[in-house]
């Protein structure tokens, strides 16, 4: 029973997601969508900004329940996982928030030991390896001491990168890892990125709608629109991909499929007729 | 008929909060065996909440206890019986002002940064992120700072009504020359410890576990936004000092 169990945990897919439908009021935002996370490889999920990415890493980590559909990690169904459970398979994933979501009353070192102070009974000289490992890993073990306030964004994103992969997780995920970062932040959490799925044989997967950095680091790409996906595969693919939608949306184009216009009456008549704002 | 539903929706909200209180109340009794494990935290939140409050609670206590003494000797010397106003002011404190004071007090200036501690946690996603890493925020955050308050209150009540009573001793005997014996012994012998003192330490603990969870929970159910953490903040200040003086009739109905 061990070595089956063993066996799947270990199959191909980390996370496969099937028939994903999930409502927010009355908007819909994933419409039966259906993704796979491969093992070892860097999977980016793209798209415009509100078709519901972050939404879609927060139901692949158990934050958030889906109307319909179902979510496997690591072999385990999220909609049968008790809350003990859930935090047991949270304890293997690493997890990137936008802004580094840093603990504003520690410090840099206290931030990175904090998962190992929680989960485990490390002696406090071990913890101090494993931190300083952890940070020196990042770039920033010059930086221990240093308050999350008094970092810049990029740094900051750093020490929370080194803080989600304290435990040692198998998948980590990233939620708009280039946000708000200056080229130079931006080439050292690409080029982390890359470095720390392979050395630690990570799998991650990114949420971004930066079609650069995102394409010169990612294995497979998964474009999603309109609660659907738009495409599928690796950059090279999707540069040569003919849908018009993908062109507009990798080339960064102002009109096209996507109207440059949200949708609204006509501009004559809501100007100077009874349609009123 | 306007009226009639607005007072139902008002009625229904109220109740509406307090299950949830009394729910999360619940969720804080379950984690604090664990919770007592790791005093540490619960010492550095004692810190923040408590002995941070110091200052205020010693000010206000002292000026509380002037003001007792003053009204107090003015009113007993009426009736030449200023020997009471030992009595007089010990008794205030200790059944009265000293808890419901100090509960205000308390909910105005640790209560309300809980409340926004713990919001803007919220807010700027560490909670999510202590969630991400399988740390039970309601463990790790909220019981430490839960059991602070309650463990801080009837201290820093103790406090204010010590201060409270040189308040009263400085203006009364020092300033308006009441007998220094009488003063004493009067306390001594009309203050009962389990009527007087008891029931002012229950009153403390109560009002401890009220204005501390009103404040808990109003910032871990903070809307994550500025304005949420905000208004949190004060819906902490108004339903704390509603919550302690509706207690406080409650249990001097009770117990006296």
């Amino acid at each position: 029973m061990a070595a089956s169990g063993q066996q799947k945990n270990e199959s191909e897919n980390v996370i496969e997601i099937t028939g994903l439908k999930y409502r927010r009021g009355e908007k819909l935002i994933f419409d039966r969508l259906n993704i796979t996370i491969p093992r070892g490889k860097i999977t980016a999920i793209m798209g415009p900004s509100g078709t519901g990415k972050t939404t879609l890493l927060r139901i692949m980590t158990g934050q958030v329940l889906p109307d319909r559909g179902r979510v496997i990690v690591e072999g385990r169904n999220m909609a049968r996982l008790d809350g003990d459970e859930l935090y047991e398979l949270r304890k293997s994933m690493g997890f990137l928030f936008q802004n580094g979501a840093l603990f504003t009353d520690y410090n840099v070192f206290e931030n990175v030991a904090f998962p190992l102070r929680e989960h485990t009974k490390l002696q406090e000289r071990l913890i101090h390896h494993v931190v300083l490992m952890k940070l020196q890993a990042v770039g920033l073990r010059g930086a221990w001491d240093m308050m999350p306030g008094e970092m810049s964004g990029g740094m900051a994103r750093r020490v929370a990168l080194a803080r989600a992969i304290a435990l040692d997780p198998k998948i980590i995920f990233y939620d708009e890892p280039f946000t708000g970062l200056d080229p130079i932040s931006m080439g050292v959490i690409v080029r982390l990125i890359r470095v720390l799925n392979d050395t630690l044989g990570l799998t991650s997967v990114i949420v971004s709608h930066d079609v650069a950095e995102v394409s010169s680091v990612s294995d497979q790409s998964y474009l999603i629109s309109n609660g659907k996906v738009v495409a599928r595969g690796t950059p090279e693919e999707l540069e040569h991909n003919k849908s018009a939608w993908v062109r507009q949306f990798l080339q960064g184009l102002a009109d096209g499929p996507v109207p440059f216009h949200y949708p609204g009456p006509d501009y004559a008549s809501q100007l100077f007729g009874e349609e009123s704002v | 008929m306007g009226l009639l539903r607005e007072a139902y929706y008002i009625v229904l909200d109220f109740l509406q909060m307090l299950g949830a209180s009394g729910l999360f109340l619940l969720r804080l009794i379950k984690f604090t065996p664990q919770s007592l494990l790791r005093p540490r935290l619960i010492f550095q939140q004692v810190f923040s909440v408590g002995a941070m409050s110091l200052v205020l609670i010693m000010v206000s206590g002292l000026f509380i206890g002037m003001v007792l003494g003053l009204q107090g000797y003015n009113t007993l010397s009426k009736f030449a019986a200023t020997s009471a106003l030992g009595t007089l002011v010990v008794l205030s404190l200790l059944r009265e002002l000293g808890p419901v004071v100090t509960a205000l007090l308390f909910a105005g200036r640790a209560g309300t940064a809980l409340t926004s501690e713990i919001g803007l946690m919220r807010a700027t996603e560490q909670i999510a992120g202590m969630e991400m890493m399988a740390v039970d925020p309601v463990r790790r955050i909220v019981v430490p700072r839960f059991l602070a308050g309650v463990i801080s209150m009837p201290l820093l009540v103790g406090i204010f009504n010590a201060v409270g009573v040189l308040g009263g001793y400085l203006v009364g005997v020092l300033l308006m020359g009441v007998d220094i014996s009488a003063f004493w012994s009067q306390i001594h012998s009309n203050v009962d410890f389990h009527e007087d003192f008891v029931s002012g330490v229950i009153k403390s603990l109560v009002f401890g576990i009220a204005t501390t969870l009103i404040a808990v929970f109003e910032g871990y159910y903070a809307q994550p936004t500025a304005e949420g953490v905000s208004r949190a903040t004060t819906r902490t200040v108004v339903n704390s000092a509603l919550a302690v003086l509706a207690l406080d009739y409650l249990l001097t109905a009770f117990m006296f």
